[in-house]
């Protein structure tokens, strides 16, 4: 089995030991910041271990990544329900439909299509990441009512802190790419196929 | 072609995820569990379990014994100092607002208490007597057995946290109970006028 692969196995029967998922659905902040992120690493990984020739004959409806980029965004605001993170700690069929889908519809797609997406859809992806942690972080914040049943009040606000935390960060990070980062594409065009600029994000500066 | 099949595929998640989240959230109308389970009872009443329970008096009886009657169920803690104080004072203005249907043995108040350990008959009645119950409408019970308590929780849905104080959290409500044992309807605690509207609606008032 190639690293990648069992790398994903490995990271999912641990995700999966019942002590484990315990541990991460005691807490909404742990849930939200480290199961379901850790779920969907799980399907990135199985991505990059997929052969090349499943991607490339899926190429034509995946123009530039972009349905792959829409199914994982799609998938993953439905995790973001306040209800379906209830029902996923206190309901076998939606824990088990949570355990499936954030991995095969969340990460996988992402790892399948990160690569073939253009400057533009990244971009968008990105801007679409950011608002919605912000818009989340501010709304569990702020909100004076819980808005999961199972959890407390002070957890769903540290929960908010650390959505605006991770926003912040990210925000950071990628101002810094744009602003010292290898991405324009009016000095680097041509420089590779599909230009320069894709290289955002996923390219360490300096590192084409 | 590959960006008119990749704009027909997006579009048709797009459309699938529409209709998943429409039917994750009963229609985009409760993005909450708490949400979720007022339009449940709205559109499926669901049947209270017939628990047996020890009121203030230290009388035992069974939820199936108050079938007849519309009930008012709110879940509380004696020890409770912050949600159940609402809860409490509401219950004290619907015993004086519903006096007339109480009177005539129409309604019942019933506080049911999720704590049974710490919840004694004496707890339960110096909880009534802290709000000042009048009369004999309202009644604080807890359930005698867990499996009891459990099966209240579940049709009723209800939630209880440790609050890791040594209290509880709880979603807080007030349960409309109708003649036949249905849950058919759960309002807001602060929300009495609501709750009166609601019972001239059913045609008790």
């Amino acid at each position: 089995m190639r690293l990648p692969a069992a790398a994903a196995v490995t990271l999912f029967l641990v995700l999966a030991l019942p002590p484990v998922r315990h541990a991460l659905e005691a807490s909404m902040t742990a849930q939200m910041l480290v199961q379901l992120p850790l779920l969907a690493a799980v399907g990135y990984l199985l991505g990059r271990a997929i052969p090349a020739r499943l991607g490339a004959a899926l190429a034509d409806w995946n123009y530039r990544g972009i349905t792959g980029i829409v199914l994982a965004s799609l998938a993953g605001a439905y995790w973001m329900l306040p209800r379906l993170l209830d029902a996923s700690v206190t309901e076998p069929a939606v824990a088990a439909l949570k355990f499936v889908s954030v991995p095969l519809l969340v990460g996988l797609p992402l790892a399948q299509s990160w690569s073939r997406s253009s400057f533009v859809v990244r971009g968008v992806f990105v801007l679409e990441l950011l608002a919605s942690l912000f818009r989340l972080g501010w709304l569990y914040l702020i909100s004076p009512v819980r808005l999961c049943n199972i959890y407390l009040l002070d957890d769903q606000q540290r929960l908010g802190q650390g959505l605006i935390a991770i926003g912040a960060i990210l925000f950071l990070w990628i101002a810094a790419r744009l602003l010292w980062g290898r991405f324009d594409p009016t000095r680097y065009a041509g420089e590779r196929p599909g230009g320069g600029c894709s290289s955002l994000i996923t390219n360490p500066p300096g590192r084409p | 072609m590959s960006a008119l099949r990749t704009s027909i595929a997006s579009a048709a998640l797009v459309l699938a995820g529409a209709a998943f989240l429409a039917g994750a959230t009963d229609g985009f109308r409760a993005f909450t569990s708490e949400a979720a389970r007022r339009v449940a009872v709205h559109g499926r009443p669901v049947a209270v379990p017939t628990v047996a329970l020890e009121t203030e008096a230290g009388d035992r009886i069974s939820l199936a014994e108050l079938r007849g009657k519309w009930l008012l169920v709110d879940f509380i803690y004696t020890g409770c100092r912050t949600l159940c104080l609402s809860l409490g004072s509401d219950f004290a203005r619907l015993e004086h607002e519903l006096a007339e249907p109480i009177a005539s043995g129409r309604v019942r108040l019933l506080s049911i208490s999720f704590d049974s350990s710490n919840d004694s008959p004496r707890e339960l009645g110096a909880y009534l007597e802290r709000y000042r119950r009048r009369g004999t409408g309202w009644h604080a019970a807890r359930p005698t057995d867990e499996a009891g308590l459990v099966e209240l929780k579940r049709s009723f849905g209800v939630t209880v946290v440790p609050d890791g104080l040594g209290g509880y959290v709880h979603n807080a409500a007030i349960h409309l109970v109708d003649p036949q044992g249905r849950i058919v309807e759960i309002l807001d605690p602060g929300a009495t006028d609501r709750i009166v509207e609601s019972l001239r609606r059913f045609g008790v008032t």
